[in-house]
């Protein structure tokens, strides 16, 4: 038999270098199914800042690892909620395409890497709000 | 069992439906501290809320979602009776769905 310690150990190399280059990264499936086209809204208007939007969020949160977040709105006509926080890897946590059966209302919890502004945008018929607020973060959830 | 546990309350005007769904949420980034290999990112994708059959929710996400992620919204008007369903989808394939009917 071919099979000696030899072998098996440089097979055993291989197969390990071979899961570590396609063990799935979630910047290049992100990309393929999370084009913003959220934005492309924006790019017709400006994104206005304005008070209408509510976001409740702790001010400093001990954890990153799961952070509450309750926005409410008094817009009208809303037709997605989208949820991005400024300095995680990928800033777009979520995007919410809401019926004309549901409230202006969304709450989640969300990961943080570090202190940062979390930024929601409000995407109604005619044109893109946003209202941002910073949350302090003592140990980040990205962990390493 | 399912990992999805859908609460729903009706209130003076409107409904909530809060749903918590066990899942890991792992975005990819973290290494594995015995073996420092990388853990492979997986996560929901796509989130849909219906009722009564009716698409209320659709949600995309990203890898900014908690582990065993939490979600609330508000139904205008929700009726006894009503039929809530919660379906996900995570980004290797597997899929859960639920369904709940408001008291």
């Amino acid at each position: 038999m071919p099979h000696n310690r030899r072998t098996f150990l440089k097979n055993t190399m291989l197969l390990t270098v071979f899961t570590w280059l396609h063990t799935p990264s979630a910047h290049a499936q992100l990309a393929d199914n999370f084009v913003p086209d959220v934005l492309d809204g924006a790019a017709k208007s400006d994104i206005i800042d304005t008070d209408k939007i509510d976001i409740k969020l702790p001010k400093i949160a001990e954890k990153g690892a799961a952070v509450p977040i309750t926005v409410s709105s008094s817009l009208d006509n809303i037709h997605t909620i989208s949820l991005w926080v400024e300095k995680n890897p990928i800033p777009l946590v979520a995007i919410f395409r809401l019926s004309s059966q549901l409230e202006a209302f969304v709450s989640a919890r969300l990961t943080m890497a570090e202190t940062s502004d979390v930024v929601v945008l409000v995407e109604t018929r005619d044109a893109v709000y946003r209202a941002k607020e910073q949350v302090k973060i003592i140990i980040g959830g990205y962990g390493c | 069992m399912s990992s999805i546990k859908i609460r729903t309350k009706r209130m003076k005007e409107t409904t909530q439906i809060r749903m918590l769904i066990a899942h890991p949420m792992q975005h990819g980034q973290t290494q594995d501290k015995v073996t420092h290999f990388p853990i492979p990112a997986q996560f929901i994708r796509v989130l849909t809320v219906t009722c009564n059959q009716k698409v209320v929710v659709s949600c995309e996400l990203g890898d900014g979602a908690a582990k065993d992620p939490y979600f609330a919204f508000m139904l205008k008007d929700g009726k006894a009776g009503d039929k809530i369903t919660v379906n996900w989808l995570d980004n290797l394939g597997n899929t859960d769905s639920e369904e709940h009917i408001v008291k």
